[in-house]
C-alpha cells in the first residue's frame, strides 16, 4: 500500500489528490511503525505525515493553484540515477542484521544500558523520552533549533511588511461558510487543545512529549484560523507574540542546559538541577519538553499566518 | 569555565540567534551578531590553544559518558577549522552592515542576522561534535539558515538559486542520514571513535559499503565537487554580498572537513582503498574541477558568478590533496583550507564593496574602478594574485605544499596539470585587473571609495593573505600534526 501510493503521488497531476496521497502516505506509515513497536515515531508521524504538513500543503495549494503547468516527461538520466540508489539500497539489507534479531548490533551496544539502566538512572518509564530528553538531549536542541531555524526562513521568505491594520476579510476561506463545520469544530477544538496538553505532561509515561503536543496544539489553532479567517484569529493571537514564543522555546530548552552548567555540571546535565538526581532529570525534562512543545507550535503557526497572510494579500488585490 | 569551552563555542551563536529575534531592530542585531561571533572567535582561540599544548578534548553532553550520551571531540583538526569559520564570520560579519542594509529589505535584516548566527552555529556544531548523528542534525540547521540567507539576495533569482541548492542539499543530507542510519545498524553506535572501532569488524559486509558510499555521496554534494557542483554558481551569484563571502570562506570547508573525518577517522585511512580506487577517482575529479571550472571562470560576465566557479576548481585542489592519501597531501588540503578562506573571504567582500557602491559586479560596469575605488580595487588585485598562487601569497604557500605532496608520490603529470590550473586562474583574474585598469570610466560615474566600515575589514584579509604567505609557522605546523594525528588514528 505504500508503494502503490508512492506512485500515486509521483504520477498524479492534481495537487489537491497528491497532498491527500500524501496524508495518506503518513497516515500509513505510522502504521508500519507501530508495527514495527515504535509508538512514538509513529505518533510523531500520524501528527506531521498526516495532520500538519497536508494543512500547510493545502493552504500552500490555496496559493498557486490546484494544477501543475509542468508538461509530463520523463527524465532518463534522472531515472538511471534513481534506479543505481535504490539498487544500492537493496544491496545494502542483504547483509543486514534480521529484522528483530536479539543478536543484532544495534540491539548490543548501546541499547542495553538504555533499556535496563534508565528506570535507575533518568526515572521515567517511557525509555524513547530518556534517550529523546536525557542522554541525546542535545541532539532534541539541535532539532528544536532546527524547526525555529525552518520559522525564521519562511518567515523571512513570505513577510510582507505590517498589514496590522488593514481591514478585515472574513471570507478568505470558503469553509468559513459551512455551518457544520463551524459547528463541529467549535466543539473539536477545545478537547484538541485539552488533547494536546495531556500529550505534552504524560510524554514521561506513555508516547509523546514535546514535538508532537506542540504539532497538535498548532492543527487546532490552524483549524481555528482557516474556519473563522486569519483575522479572527489573530485577535486571540498576536502575529508578533508568537515570533516571540518561538524564540522563547529554544532559549527554555538552552536555559536548562546553561543552568546545569552554572551548576556545576556539564551543559544539559540534569543530575545537578535538583539535590536528587532523579528529581533533578524529572524537571530538567518537563522543562525542556515545554520548551520543545512551544517552539513546535509556535513556528508551526508563525508559518500558518505567513502563508495565509499572503493569501489574504491576494484577496485584497483581486477585490 | 575553561572546561565548558567546546559546548561554549557552539551554544553561544545557538542561544543569541533567538535572542536576537527578540531584539527586533536591525542595527542592534548587527551590533549583538558582531559581539557573539567575536567572542565565539575568542574562544576557538583558546580552544585550539589549549589542544595545542595538551592534546584532544572531550566533552560529555548531559554528563553521559561517550557511546551513551553525545560527546564532543575537540582535537587539532576540528580545533583549526573552528578558529577558521568563527574567524572569518566574524571579519565578514564586520564589513557587512551597510552591505546589507543596501541589499536586503529593512524589515527582513533582523531575520538575516538570526540566520546568519544560526548558520554560524550549525557550522560549528558540526565541527565540534565527534558524533554521527549529532552531525547530520547540525548540518540541518546549518543548511535552512543557509538557504535562508541566499533566498535574501536583491534579485528574484535567489528564491530560484537557493530552491535549487534546497533540493540538492536535501538529498545530500538525506543520504548522509542513510548512511549514518546504516552505520548504527551494524555498530550500534553513533560515537565517531566508536565507530571507528567497531566498523572494522563488520567492513565486509555490504551493507556497511553501502553506508560509505551514500554518506561520501552524500559530502560531496554539500562540498560541491565535480559534476555535484552544479548548485554553487547560482548560489554564490545570487546571494547577497556578504553572504557569498561567509559561504565561500566557510561553509564548503566545513563539507570538506566532514569529508576529511569520516573518511580518515570513522572509516579509517585505508578503507576506501578496498573496492573501488576512490583515491584516483578523487584526483581525477580534482583535476576535471580545477580545468572545467576555471574554464567556465573565464567566460563570465559576472565577476561574482566568475569568482564563485573559481570556488569549484579551488576545491577541486583540495580533494586532489585528499586524493593523494599520505600525510603531506592531507596537509596541502588542510592547508589550502585555510588558505582558500583568506583569499575568498577578501576576493568576495572587495566584491561586496563594489557591489555596494556600483550596484552591480559586471564586468562592464567596473571600467575603470581603480580610479573611483582604488582601496577596493587594489584588494581585489591581491586577494586576485592569492588566488593566482603568487610568491608571498598565502595562495603560493598551498600550491606549493600540494605541488611538492604530488611530486613525493611521484605523480609528476599531476603536479604539471595543477600549475596550468593556476595559469587559467590568471586568465579570469587579468580579466578583471584589465577593466579595471585600464579602462575609462564612464564620464558620467559618480562612484566614491566604500566606507573605512568595509575597507578596514576587507584589508584585514588582504594583509592576512599576505602575512601568512611570508610567516607560515602557524598553519603549517598545526596542519602538519592535524594530519599526522589524522593517519595515525586511522592505523
Amino acid at each position: 500500500m505504500l508503494i502503490a501510493t508512492a506512485i500515486g503521488i509521483a504520477v498524479n497531476r492534481d495537487l489537491l489528490s497528491v497532498v491527500m496521497l500524501s496524508s495518506i502516505y503518513g497516515l500509513l506509515s505510522a502504521n508500519f511503525f507501530v508495527t514495527m513497536d515504535a509508538v512514538d515515531v509513529a505518533f510523531t508521524e500520524a501528527a506531521v505525515g498526516a495532520g500538519i504538513s497536508p494543512l500547510l500543503m493545502f493552504t500552500t495549494m490555496a496559493i498557486v493553484g490546484r494544477y501543475e503547468k509542468l508538461p509530463h516527461r520523463w527524465s532518463l538520466s534522472a531515472l538511471v540515477l534513481v534506479s543505481i540508489t535504490g539498487a544500492l539500497l537493496l544491496v545494502a539489507t542483504m547483509d543486514m542484521p534480521a529484522f528483530g534479531a536479539p543478536d543484532a548490533p544495534a540491539q548490543q551496544h548501546v541499547a542495553p544500558r538504555y533499556i535496563e539502566q534508565s528506570g535507575q538512572e533518568v526515572g521515567i518509564p517511557n525509555i524513547v523520552t530518556s534517550v529523546l530528553a536525557t542522554y541525546r538531549g542535545f541532539d532534541t536542541f539541535g532539532e528544536v533549533t532546527v524547526i525555529f531555524t525552518a520559522g525564521v526562513g519562511v518567515l523571512s521568505l513570505l513577510m510582507v511588511g505590517d498589514r496590522a491594520t488593514k481591514p478585515l476579510s472574513s471570507h478568505l476561506l470558503k469553509a468559513s461558510q459551512h455551518k457544520i463545520l463551524r459547528i463541529v469544530s467549535k466543539v473539536l477544538i477545545a478537547p484538541i487543545l485539552l488533547f494536546a496538553l495531556y500529550v505534552q505532561f504524560h510524554g514521561d509515561y506513555g508516547p509523546g512529549g514535546g514535538f508532537q503536543a506542540g504539532v497538535i496544539f498548532a492543527a487546532a489553532i490552524i483549524v481555528y484560523t482557516m474556519l473563522f479567517g486569519l483575522d479572527s484569529a489573530r485577535q486571540v493571537i498576536d502575529q508578533a507574540w508568537v515570533r516571540v514564543m518561538a524564540a522563547v522555546g529554544v532559549l527554555l530548552y538552552g536555559a536548562v542546559g546553561v543552568v546545569s552548567m552554572v551548576n556545576g555540571g556539564n551543559f544539559l546535565d540534569y543530575d545537578v538541577l535538583a539535590k536528587d538526581p532523579l528529581h533533578g532529570q524529572h524537571y530538567g525534562i518537563i522543562v525542556i519538553e515545554l520548551g520543545v512543545g512551544i517552539t513546535v507550535a509556535a513556528v508551526m503557526v508563525l508559518i500558518y499566518f505567513s502563508f495565509a497572510g499572503r493569501l489574504v494579500d491576494r484577496g485584497h488585490q483581486d477585490d | 569555565m575553561l572546561s565548558h569551552l567546546p559546548i561554549l563555542q557552539v551554544i553561544l551563536p545557538l542561544l543569541a540567534a533567538p535572542s536576537c529575534l527578540i531584539l527586533g531592530r536591525p542595527a542592534l542585531a548587527w551590533g549583538f551578531s558582531f559581539a557573539t561571533s567575536a567572542a565565539a572567535m575568542l574562544i576557538s582561540m583558546l580552544l585550539l590553544q589549549q589542544v595545542w599544548l595538551e592534546g584532544p578534548i572531550s566533552y560529555f553532553l548531559g554528563g553521559w559518558e561517550a557511546p551513551w550520551g553525545i560527546e564532543y571531540c575537540i582535537d587539532l583538526l576540528n580545533a583549526f577549522l573552528l578558529l577558521i569559520v568563527s574567524s572569518l564570520s566574524t571579519v565578514v560579519l564586520a564589513g557587512t552592515r551597510q552591505s546589507v542594509a543596501a541589499e536586503v529589505e529593512p524589515n527582513k535584516q533582523t531575520l538575516f542576522y538570526v540566520s546568519w548566527l544560526l548558520c554560524l552555529a550549525g557550522l560549528l556544531g558540526i565541527l565540534a561534535t565527534g558524533d554521527a548523528f549529532n552531525v547530520f542534525v547540525f548540518l540541518e540547521v546549518s543548511s535552512l539558515s543557509t538557504y535562508t540567507l541566499i533566498s535574501l539576495g536583491r534579485d528574484r533569482k535567489a528564491l530560484w538559486a537557493s530552491y535549487q541548492y534546497l533540493i540538492v542539499g536535501t538529498i545530500g543530507a538525506t543520504f548522509i542520514l542513510i548512511g549514518i542510519g546504516l552505520m548504527y545498524m551494524m555498530t550500534g553506535t553513533l560515537n565517531m571513535q566508536d565507530l571507528a572501532q567497531r566498523l572494522p569488524v563488520v567492513a565486509d559486509t555490504r551493507t556497511v559499503f553501502a553506508a560509505y558510499a551514500f554518506v561520501i555521496v552524500g559530502v560531496c554534494l554539500k562540498l560541491a565537487l565535480f559534476p555535484l557542483h552544479l548548485w554553487l554558481p547560482n548560489a554564490y551569484a545570487y546571494a547577497p554580498s556578504a553572504v557569498t563571502a561567509f559561504l565561500a570562506a566557510t561553509a564548503t570547508k566545513v563539507a570538506v572537513y566532514l569529508l576529511i573525518r569520516f573518511s580518515f577517522t570513522v572509516f579509517g585511512a585505508d578503507f576506501g582503498a578496498m573496492d573501488i580506487p576512490l583515491h584516483q577517482l578523487f584526483i581525477a575529479l580534482g583535476l576535471i574541477a580545477v580545468f572545467s571550472a576555471s574554464l567556465v571562470a573565464i567566460l563570465q560576465i559576472d565577476i561574482k558568478r566568475a569568482i564563485a566557479y573559481s570556488s569549484v576548481a579551488q576545491i577541486g585542489y583540495m580533494i586532489i590533496g585528499l586524493g593523494l592519501g599520505s600525510a603531506a597531501g592531507l596537509q596541502a588540503t588542510l592547508l589550502h583550507l585555510f588558505n582558500h578562506a583568506l583569499m575568498k573571504g577578501a576576493l568576495f567582500m572587495s566584491l561586496a564593496a563594489v557591489a555596494l557602491r556600483m550596484g552591480s559586479t559586471r564586468l562592464d560596469d567596473l571600467a575603470g574602478l581603480s580610479q573611483r575605488m582604488p582601496l577596493t580595487a587594489m584588494a581585489f588585485v591581491l586577494g586576485g594574485l592569492s588566488l593566482i598562487g603568487v610568491p608571498l601569497t598565502v595562495g603560493f604557500i598551498s600550491k606549493w605544499y600540494l605541488v611538492i605532496a604530488t611530486l613525493e608520490m611521484g605523480m609528476w603529470p599531476v603536479a604539471v596539470l595543477i600549475l596550468v590550473g593556476s595559469l587559467l586562474a590568471v586568465m579570469y583574474i587579468w580579466r578583471v585587473v584589465e577593466v579595471m585598469y585600464f579602462r575609462d570610466p564612464p564620464a558620467s560615474s559618480q562612484v566614491s571609495e566604500a566606507p573605512v566600515s568595509v575597507l578596514l575589514p576587507l584589508w584585514l584579509l588582504v594583509v592576512a593573505n599576505i602575512y601568512f604567505g611570508i610567516d607560515t609557522a602557524l598553519p603549517v605546523s598545526v596542519t602538519a600534526d592535524a594530519a599526522q594525528a589524522l593517519l595515525g588514528w586511522g592505523k
